[in-house]
């Protein structure tokens, strides 16, 4: 009930903003894919954080609370009033009503890579090369970096990321006699081994996740989603989406995932008690172990993603936000200043202090960061693989323009395939029609 | 409410069963079947109750319906109380305020119109009883989106009133009222009192609130409910969390475990639901005497 009641929402709050992203993009289709040139400069930025005023963030990332407190320190005349209701769909259904109705709109908003170019196409956040954030070239890791462009403009700045990795139980890995798997190959007979040898311990859980899905396909090679503007083509029949359904279609024909939705509280149980025994996930996982799972503290360990051919080094981004300003903001410039310093600034190191994982190539290389030793993981240090694995992620990846609904629909298409009521391969089609439509009734040209 | 009825409607007595001893018969099927309603009625209540003594370690490693571990329930009642600098007591605050004024404000307005569509004959009267019923129809979420559109117009969008006025009106609850006026106060009563020279405001609550009381109590406990319950409305109307009713509250404690970096409580989830009802299972129990002949009211032809 809840879910569909969302699900209603959703739908209702994504059409608004694709609405908005119809008539915008029709207007002004010429200057669609060039970027604005620079006309607010660092010193104009930094006059108005001396000057004050007042801006809101919509933001649930937790480490951001210390930031603000900082930089309200730095700059005493700035009230940064930051809003934490909400995450994930929750915000981006209030982001859109709020836009809709032209008030409330805060100046920051928190917003995942996959439904920034939601916004960006609805014209509801700004484009950033307003204040030069051209100029942060390379600050940032090519994936997080890569997610926040549209063509050449740029929707927001990164704030952390996720390049997958492997989180393994080891001690359930060394109970059975497991190595930890290199390649997708190994990961299934691992799955196989582990499960024969405890019919009650899996090697990983999915009841279908759109996120993971996603992620997954563009770790084999898979570009499903094709955006030119409003030019959208969907194709799930590509080979990398097919390299990853016959590998899970496999290890789900022979029951070797569990059954437990993501983040539930049985999925929490089952990473504590050795029932959930990896997690391919991305590397902002930690922290949420250490406070969600302390029940097996010291036992989980990371390794690089498995890969597709031995030998290789190839991530993909799971998860990860962005911060962007609202292009319904008054106070654009002293938002822009209080972005670029949590992201960039002195809040960049605040965070990966209080254990975000970096978005920054500053911080991602940093001796401090790699050589720090989780005690959750056994003493490890953890960071090394980590950030190994944000310099691997796959190129050319993109989110569809109305991904939120989407994903959102997910299991309503794909779901049946995990309970043996359909195939992947069967399920992905039928999502890629869904979506098809939907794009189509929302004014996209969907092929 | 009930202290000052001078005239008892004559009706109401007949309808009361006949005083003779009736020798019970016994059913077992129907014993089965209630024994069956209130193990599963009760089973949630006791896996909260026993969810609320546990760990946030304990609760997810343990069997959900017996103990386990160290009993930590003061300790959870006491974290759920400070955790966030004591948030949740403002919440439970603003709750009890939006029931109050909400559900209150909602049980006096159906009453007046409910009193007022039975009793007054006046043109209109079954177009606006037709468009009373037809809102009985209207699921709330439906119209969630554009009450948002339109107090965002008022710019009354995140703040009380965005919770409170929706909350005031309830066509069931109308109905209800309507219901109950229509069978539990005479048109003899009324005539006899206007013939007698009162107001039309005396006769309502002199004479026609006191016979309404055992439905007016019902619609109330009703009210309260579905105030105390909701979540949706505030969920897109409120942005502040310090406006939050305890249902919404919960609920983003619930989703910080599905955020990166957030901190997993749900043992202060549990805590904080398992003391959120406890207001209720009181006004029920309180009231309980009241909403019984209520619900009677209206089941008999008199």
């Amino acid at each position: 009930m809840e879910l569909s009641r969302r699900r209603l929402l959703l739908g209702a709050a994504s059409s608004l903003a694709l609405l908005a992203a119809g008539c915008g993009s029709s207007d002004d289709s010429g200057d669609d894919t060039k970027a604005a040139s620079t006309t607010v400069s660092d010193a104009d930025v930094e006059a108005a954080l001396q000057a004050g005023g007042s801006i809101t963030v919509w933001a649930w990332e937790p480490t951001l609370t210390k930031v603000v407190a900082d930089f309200q320190t730095k700059y005493p005349k700035v009230k940064v009033n930051l809003i934490k209701n909400g995450s994930g769909n929750d915000q981006y259904t209030a982001l859109a009503n709020a836009i809709k109705a032209g008030t409330g709109v805060p100046d920051l908003a928190q917003i995942e890579y996959f439904a920034l170019p939601q916004f960006a196409l609805g014209k509801s956040v700004a484009d950033l090369n307003t204040f030069g954030a051209k100029s942060l070239d390379g600050t940032f890791t090519p994936g997080p970096w890569s997610s926040v462009h549209s063509g050449d403009k740029i929707y927001g700045l990164p704030m952390d990321s996720g390049p997958m990795a492997l989180f393994y139980n080891k001690e359930v890995f060394d109970k059975y006699g497991i190595q930890v798997p290199t390649t997708w190959e190994e990961y299934a007979a691992a799955a196989e081994k582990l499960h024969t040898a405890n019919p009650k311990s899996w090697i990983t859980s999915d009841s279908g996740d759109a996120g993971f899905t996603t992620s997954m396909i563009w770790q084999a090679g898979g570009r499903p989603y094709k955006v030119d503007g409003t030019d959208v083509t969907i194709n799930f029949d590509d080979d990398g989406t097919k390299k990853w359904t016959g590998l899970w279609q496999g290890m789900i024909d022979k029951k070797l995932l569990a059954p437990i939705p993501g983040w539930s509280d049985a999925w929490y149980k089952g990473l504590g008690d050795g029932t959930i025994a990896t997690l391919v996930i991305g590397a902002w996982m930690p922290p949420n172990l250490e406070s969600g799972v302390k029940a097996a503290s010291g036992k989980w360990r990371v390794a690089p993603m498995p890969q597709w051919a031995s030998g290789e080094k190839v991530t993909s981004e799971n998860g990860g936000s962005s911060l962007a300003v609202t292009e319904a903001s008054q106070s654009k410039t002293l938002a822009y200043g209080f972005m670029k310093y949590a992201t960039v600034g002195d809040g960049a190191q605040s965070r990966t202090d209080q254990g975000a994982f970096p978005a920054t190539t500053a911080q991602l290389n940093a001796e401090a960061f790699k050589s720090k030793e989780f005690p959750y993981l056994g003493g490890q240090k953890a960071n090394e693989v980590l950030a190994e694995a944000a310099n691997q992620v796959a190129t050319g990846w993109s989110y569809l323009p109305f991904q939120v609904y989407a994903n959102s629909v997910y299991n309503d298409s794909v779901g049946k395939a995990y309970t043996g009521g359909s195939t992947l391969q069967d399920g992905l089609k039928a999502w890629q029609d869904t979506s098809t439509k939907y794009g189509q009734e929302q004014g996209f040209t969907v092929k | 409410m009930v202290s000052a009825p001078t005239i008892r409607p004559q009706a109401r007595r007949k309808a009361q069963p006949p005083a003779t001893p009736r020798k019970r018969t016994k059913s077992w099927s129907l014993t089965a079947i209630t024994t069956v309603m209130l193990i599963y009625t009760l089973l949630p209540l006791a896996w909260l109750f026993i969810s609320a003594t546990k760990t946030q370690d304990n609760l997810l490693g343990s069997f959900g319906l017996w103990f386990h571990g160290d009993f930590a329930l003061f300790d959870n009642i006491g974290r759920t109380f400070t955790y966030q600098n004591g948030i949740y007591l403002r919440w439970l605050g603003n709750t009890v305020f939006y029931v109050v004024i909400g559900a209150g404000g909602a049980t006096l307005l159906s009453t007046l119109a409910g009193y007022g569509l039975a009793k007054f004959a006046f043109p209109g009267r079954r177009a606006v009883f037709a468009l009373i019923l037809g809102a009985v129809a209207v699921p709330p979420t439906a119209l969630a989106i554009p009450t948002f559109l339109l107090f965002a117009k008022a710019g009354i969008t995140d703040t009380v009133w965005a919770v409170i006025i929706p909350s005031l009106m309830v066509p069931f609850s109308l109905y209800l009222m309507w219901t109950f006026s229509r069978d539990a106060v005479p048109d003899e009563i009324l005539e006899s009192a206007r013939v007698d020279g009162a107001g039309e405001f005396r006769i309502f609550f002199k004479l026609a609130v006191p016979l309404l009381s055992p439905g007016l109590v019902t619609a109330l406990l009703f009210n309260v409910v579905v105030t105390w319950n909701n979540l949706f409305l505030p969920l897109i109307m409120l942005k502040d969390r310090n406006l939050f009713p305890i249902t919404l509250g919960i609920y983003t404690w619930n989703q910080q475990a599905q955020t990166v970096g957030g901190d997993v409580v749900f043992n202060l989830v549990i805590t904080g639901s398992l003391l959120a009802i406890v207001p209720l299972i009181a006004a029920f129990l309180l009231l309980q005497r009241y909403w019984q002949s209520g619900l009677a009211v209206g089941s008999v032809k008199q």
